[in-house]
Protein backbone atom coordinates (compact mmCIF):
# COMPACT_ATOMS: atom_id res chain seq x y z
CA UNK A 1 0.00 0.00 0.00
CA UNK A 2 1.52 3.07 -1.27
CA UNK A 3 0.60 5.64 1.54
CA UNK A 4 0.50 9.68 1.08
CA UNK A 5 3.63 11.62 0.79
CA UNK A 6 3.90 13.87 3.75
CA UNK A 7 5.97 17.62 2.91
CA UNK A 8 8.21 19.42 5.92
CA UNK A 9 10.08 22.39 5.97
CA UNK A 10 12.87 22.78 8.35
CA UNK A 11 14.65 26.34 9.00
CA UNK A 12 17.11 27.60 11.13
CA UNK A 13 15.12 28.17 13.78
CA UNK A 14 13.84 24.58 13.88
CA UNK A 15 17.10 23.70 14.32
CA UNK A 16 18.09 25.97 17.19
CA UNK A 17 14.20 24.54 18.79
CA UNK A 18 15.53 21.73 18.35
CA UNK A 19 18.93 21.57 19.92
CA UNK A 20 17.15 22.93 22.67
CA UNK A 21 14.53 19.88 22.91
CA UNK A 22 17.09 17.37 21.82
CA UNK A 23 20.51 18.65 24.20
CA UNK A 24 22.23 18.05 20.77
CA UNK A 25 23.76 21.56 20.80
CA UNK A 26 26.51 20.23 18.11
CA UNK A 27 27.41 23.75 16.45
CA UNK A 28 27.66 21.70 12.89
CA UNK A 29 23.77 22.39 13.43
CA UNK A 30 24.46 26.53 14.02
CA UNK A 31 27.30 27.86 12.73
CA UNK A 32 28.38 27.51 8.81
CA UNK A 33 32.07 28.36 9.73
CA UNK A 34 32.14 25.10 12.41
CA UNK A 35 30.42 23.16 9.69
CA UNK A 36 32.87 23.84 6.90
CA UNK A 37 35.79 23.57 9.16
CA UNK A 38 34.96 19.96 9.53
CA UNK A 39 33.83 19.45 5.65
CA UNK A 40 30.26 20.02 5.45
CA UNK A 41 28.83 22.24 3.01
CA UNK A 42 27.53 24.76 5.76
CA UNK A 43 25.05 24.00 8.68
CA UNK A 44 23.34 20.85 8.05
CA UNK A 45 20.16 19.54 10.25
CA UNK A 46 20.32 17.00 12.60
CA UNK A 47 20.15 13.69 11.27
CA UNK A 48 18.14 13.19 14.17
CA UNK A 49 15.71 15.98 12.96
CA UNK A 50 15.00 14.33 9.63
CA UNK A 51 14.59 10.56 11.17
CA UNK A 52 11.89 12.70 13.48
CA UNK A 53 10.37 13.56 10.59
CA UNK A 54 10.50 10.51 9.11
CA UNK A 55 8.52 9.12 12.78
CA UNK A 56 5.92 12.04 12.20
CA UNK A 57 5.44 11.00 8.99
CA UNK A 58 4.40 7.55 10.43
CA UNK A 59 2.40 8.56 13.28
CA UNK A 60 0.32 10.36 10.59
CA UNK A 61 -0.48 7.37 8.38
CA UNK A 62 -0.66 4.99 11.47
CA UNK A 63 -2.76 7.86 14.29
CA UNK A 64 -2.28 5.78 18.20
CA UNK A 65 0.01 3.16 16.34
CA UNK A 66 2.93 1.93 18.94
CA UNK A 67 6.27 1.97 17.21
CA UNK A 68 7.67 -1.30 17.66
CA UNK A 69 11.04 -0.39 15.58
CA UNK A 70 12.55 2.34 13.80
CA UNK A 71 15.91 2.66 12.25
CA UNK A 72 18.22 4.35 9.20
CA UNK A 73 21.44 5.65 7.84
CA UNK A 74 21.95 9.38 7.73
CA UNK A 75 23.49 8.90 4.07
CA UNK A 76 23.30 12.36 2.94
CA UNK A 77 23.37 16.03 4.29
CA UNK A 78 20.09 18.08 4.92
CA UNK A 79 21.57 21.61 4.34
CA UNK A 80 19.65 24.19 5.21
CA UNK A 81 19.93 27.83 4.13
CA UNK A 82 20.47 30.71 6.35
CA UNK A 83 17.22 32.23 4.90
CA UNK A 84 13.83 30.58 4.07
CA UNK A 85 14.36 26.80 4.68
CA UNK A 86 14.69 23.40 3.23
CA UNK A 87 11.75 21.08 2.34
CA UNK A 88 11.61 17.49 2.41
CA UNK A 89 9.40 14.86 1.21
CA UNK A 90 8.31 11.61 3.00
CA UNK A 91 7.04 8.69 1.18
CA UNK A 92 6.07 5.61 2.07
CA UNK A 93 5.13 1.80 1.20
CA UNK A 94 3.42 -0.14 4.00
CA UNK A 95 3.05 -3.92 4.14
CA UNK A 96 1.11 -6.05 7.03
CA UNK A 97 2.13 -9.58 8.25
CA UNK A 98 1.48 -11.20 11.97
CA UNK A 99 0.11 -8.15 13.06
CA UNK A 100 2.97 -5.67 12.32
CA UNK A 101 3.31 -3.03 9.69
CA UNK A 102 6.44 -2.73 8.45
CA UNK A 103 6.82 1.10 6.37
CA UNK A 104 9.61 1.62 3.99
CA UNK A 105 9.84 4.75 3.70
CA UNK A 106 12.06 7.23 1.29
CA UNK A 107 13.00 10.61 2.39
CA UNK A 108 13.83 12.92 0.30
CA UNK A 109 15.67 16.82 -0.02
CA UNK A 110 15.07 18.41 -3.23
CA UNK A 111 14.70 15.44 -4.91
CA UNK A 112 17.78 13.69 -3.41
CA UNK A 113 17.14 10.64 -0.88
CA UNK A 114 19.14 11.80 2.27
CA UNK A 115 18.05 8.69 4.58
CA UNK A 116 19.61 4.89 3.80
CA UNK A 117 16.74 2.19 3.75
CA UNK A 118 14.61 4.59 6.34
CA UNK A 119 12.43 1.78 7.89
CA UNK A 120 9.54 1.59 10.74
CA UNK A 121 7.78 -1.64 11.97
CA UNK A 122 4.60 -0.09 13.53
CA UNK A 123 2.12 -2.47 16.09
CA UNK A 124 -1.81 -2.23 15.76
CA UNK A 125 -3.70 -0.53 18.57
CA UNK A 126 -4.72 -3.42 20.54
CA UNK A 127 -8.58 -2.00 20.12
CA UNK A 128 -9.36 -0.89 17.08
CA UNK B 1 44.12 11.23 16.74
CA UNK B 2 42.14 7.90 16.31
CA UNK B 3 39.88 6.98 18.76
CA UNK B 4 41.75 3.99 21.29
CA UNK B 5 41.00 0.42 20.35
CA UNK B 6 40.49 -0.76 23.93
CA UNK B 7 37.69 1.16 24.17
CA UNK B 8 35.67 -1.89 22.26
CA UNK B 9 33.40 -3.23 24.57
CA UNK B 10 33.88 -1.06 27.37
CA UNK B 11 30.38 0.07 29.04
CA UNK B 12 30.06 3.39 30.28
CA UNK B 13 28.41 4.15 33.76
CA UNK B 14 24.31 5.21 33.45
CA UNK B 15 23.35 8.54 32.90
CA UNK B 16 21.52 10.57 35.77
CA UNK B 17 18.45 9.18 35.86
CA UNK B 18 15.98 12.32 33.65
CA UNK B 19 12.60 12.92 34.85
CA UNK B 20 10.21 12.89 31.50
CA UNK B 21 7.80 15.70 31.84
CA UNK B 22 4.87 16.48 29.15
CA UNK B 23 6.64 19.93 28.52
CA UNK B 24 9.82 18.80 27.64
CA UNK B 25 7.77 16.35 25.57
CA UNK B 26 5.68 18.70 24.19
CA UNK B 27 8.81 21.06 23.38
CA UNK B 28 10.55 18.42 21.05
CA UNK B 29 7.36 18.03 19.71
CA UNK B 30 7.14 21.28 18.79
CA UNK B 31 10.25 21.78 17.81
CA UNK B 32 9.73 19.36 14.81
CA UNK B 33 6.59 20.83 14.03
CA UNK B 34 4.17 18.60 15.31
CA UNK B 35 1.37 19.44 18.14
CA UNK B 36 1.85 17.14 20.91
CA UNK B 37 -1.30 15.33 22.29
CA UNK B 38 -0.18 14.47 25.91
CA UNK B 39 -0.07 10.94 25.44
CA UNK B 40 2.96 8.87 24.41
CA UNK B 41 6.42 10.40 23.15
CA UNK B 42 7.38 10.38 19.79
CA UNK B 43 9.53 7.28 18.57
CA UNK B 44 12.97 9.61 18.08
CA UNK B 45 12.74 10.75 21.80
CA UNK B 46 14.70 8.50 23.55
CA UNK B 47 17.14 10.37 21.67
CA UNK B 48 17.27 12.99 24.68
CA UNK B 49 18.63 10.34 26.46
CA UNK B 50 21.51 8.28 24.19
CA UNK B 51 22.82 11.34 23.31
CA UNK B 52 23.39 12.39 26.91
CA UNK B 53 25.01 9.05 27.19
CA UNK B 54 26.92 9.64 24.29
CA UNK B 55 28.17 13.13 25.17
CA UNK B 56 29.32 11.65 28.86
CA UNK B 57 31.27 9.19 26.32
CA UNK B 58 33.01 11.96 24.05
CA UNK B 59 33.62 13.74 27.09
CA UNK B 60 35.77 10.95 29.03
CA UNK B 61 37.93 10.30 25.93
CA UNK B 62 37.96 14.06 24.95
CA UNK B 63 36.48 13.48 21.69
CA UNK B 64 34.97 16.96 20.03
CA UNK B 65 31.67 17.00 19.36
CA UNK B 66 31.89 19.07 16.43
CA UNK B 67 33.47 16.37 14.75
CA UNK B 68 31.08 14.10 15.23
CA UNK B 69 28.59 13.19 12.18
CA UNK B 70 25.52 10.80 13.17
CA UNK B 71 26.27 7.88 10.88
CA UNK B 72 22.94 5.83 11.29
CA UNK B 73 20.36 5.36 14.17
CA UNK B 74 18.17 2.27 15.14
CA UNK B 75 15.21 2.00 17.97
CA UNK B 76 13.96 -1.17 19.18
CA UNK B 77 11.24 -0.11 21.88
CA UNK B 78 9.80 -2.37 24.51
CA UNK B 79 7.13 0.30 24.98
CA UNK B 80 6.47 3.94 24.41
CA UNK B 81 8.21 6.58 26.50
CA UNK B 82 5.40 8.54 28.00
CA UNK B 83 5.21 11.28 30.31
CA UNK B 84 6.41 10.33 34.77
CA UNK B 85 9.14 7.75 33.38
CA UNK B 86 12.22 8.39 34.72
CA UNK B 87 14.98 6.68 32.41
CA UNK B 88 18.43 6.33 32.69
CA UNK B 89 20.75 5.21 29.46
CA UNK B 90 23.78 2.91 29.71
CA UNK B 91 25.93 3.11 26.68
CA UNK B 92 28.24 0.72 25.17
CA UNK B 93 31.24 1.22 22.39
CA UNK B 94 30.35 -2.06 20.37
CA UNK B 95 32.79 -1.31 17.48
CA UNK B 96 35.82 0.51 16.11
CA UNK B 97 36.75 0.79 12.93
CA UNK B 98 39.30 3.39 11.00
CA UNK B 99 38.30 4.35 7.61
CA UNK B 100 40.20 7.21 5.48
CA UNK B 101 41.58 9.56 8.33
CA UNK B 102 37.75 8.88 10.01
CA UNK B 103 36.71 6.58 13.57
CA UNK B 104 33.76 4.73 12.94
CA UNK B 105 32.28 4.40 16.26
CA UNK B 106 29.31 1.50 16.80
CA UNK B 107 27.51 2.71 20.45
CA UNK B 108 24.47 0.53 21.91
CA UNK B 109 22.62 2.32 24.43
CA UNK B 110 19.80 0.00 26.21
CA UNK B 111 17.36 2.62 27.71
CA UNK B 112 15.59 1.77 31.90
CA UNK B 113 13.11 2.98 33.67
CA UNK B 114 13.04 3.56 37.50
CA UNK B 115 12.65 0.30 38.12
CA UNK B 116 15.35 -1.29 35.69
CA UNK B 117 13.30 -2.51 33.07
CA UNK B 118 14.57 -2.31 29.53
CA UNK B 119 12.00 0.66 27.28
CA UNK B 120 14.45 0.76 24.39
CA UNK B 121 17.34 -0.47 23.13
CA UNK B 122 19.33 1.84 20.49
CA UNK B 123 22.39 1.27 18.57
CA UNK B 124 23.83 4.44 16.99
CA UNK B 125 27.37 4.86 14.40
CA UNK B 126 29.21 7.94 14.90
CA UNK B 127 31.85 8.95 12.46
CA UNK B 128 34.59 11.11 14.10
CA UNK B 129 36.43 12.82 11.26
CA UNK B 130 39.91 13.48 11.74
CA UNK B 131 41.38 16.84 11.38
CA UNK B 132 42.60 18.00 8.29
Amino acid sequence: MTLEPQAYTITRADLVAYAEASGDHNPIHQDDAVAESVGLPGVIAHGMYTMALAARAVSTWFPGCEVASLGCKFTNPVVVPAEGGVDIEVAGEASEEDGLTTVRLTVTCEGQKVLGMPKAVVRAPAHD
Amino acid sequence: MPVDQSLVGRVFPPTRPYAVTAEHIGSFVAAIGGAYDGGAAPATYPIVLAFDAMNAFLEAESIDLFRIVHGDQKFAYERPVVPGDVLTATLTVASLRQIAGNDIIGTTSEITDSSGALVCSTSATLVHRGAA
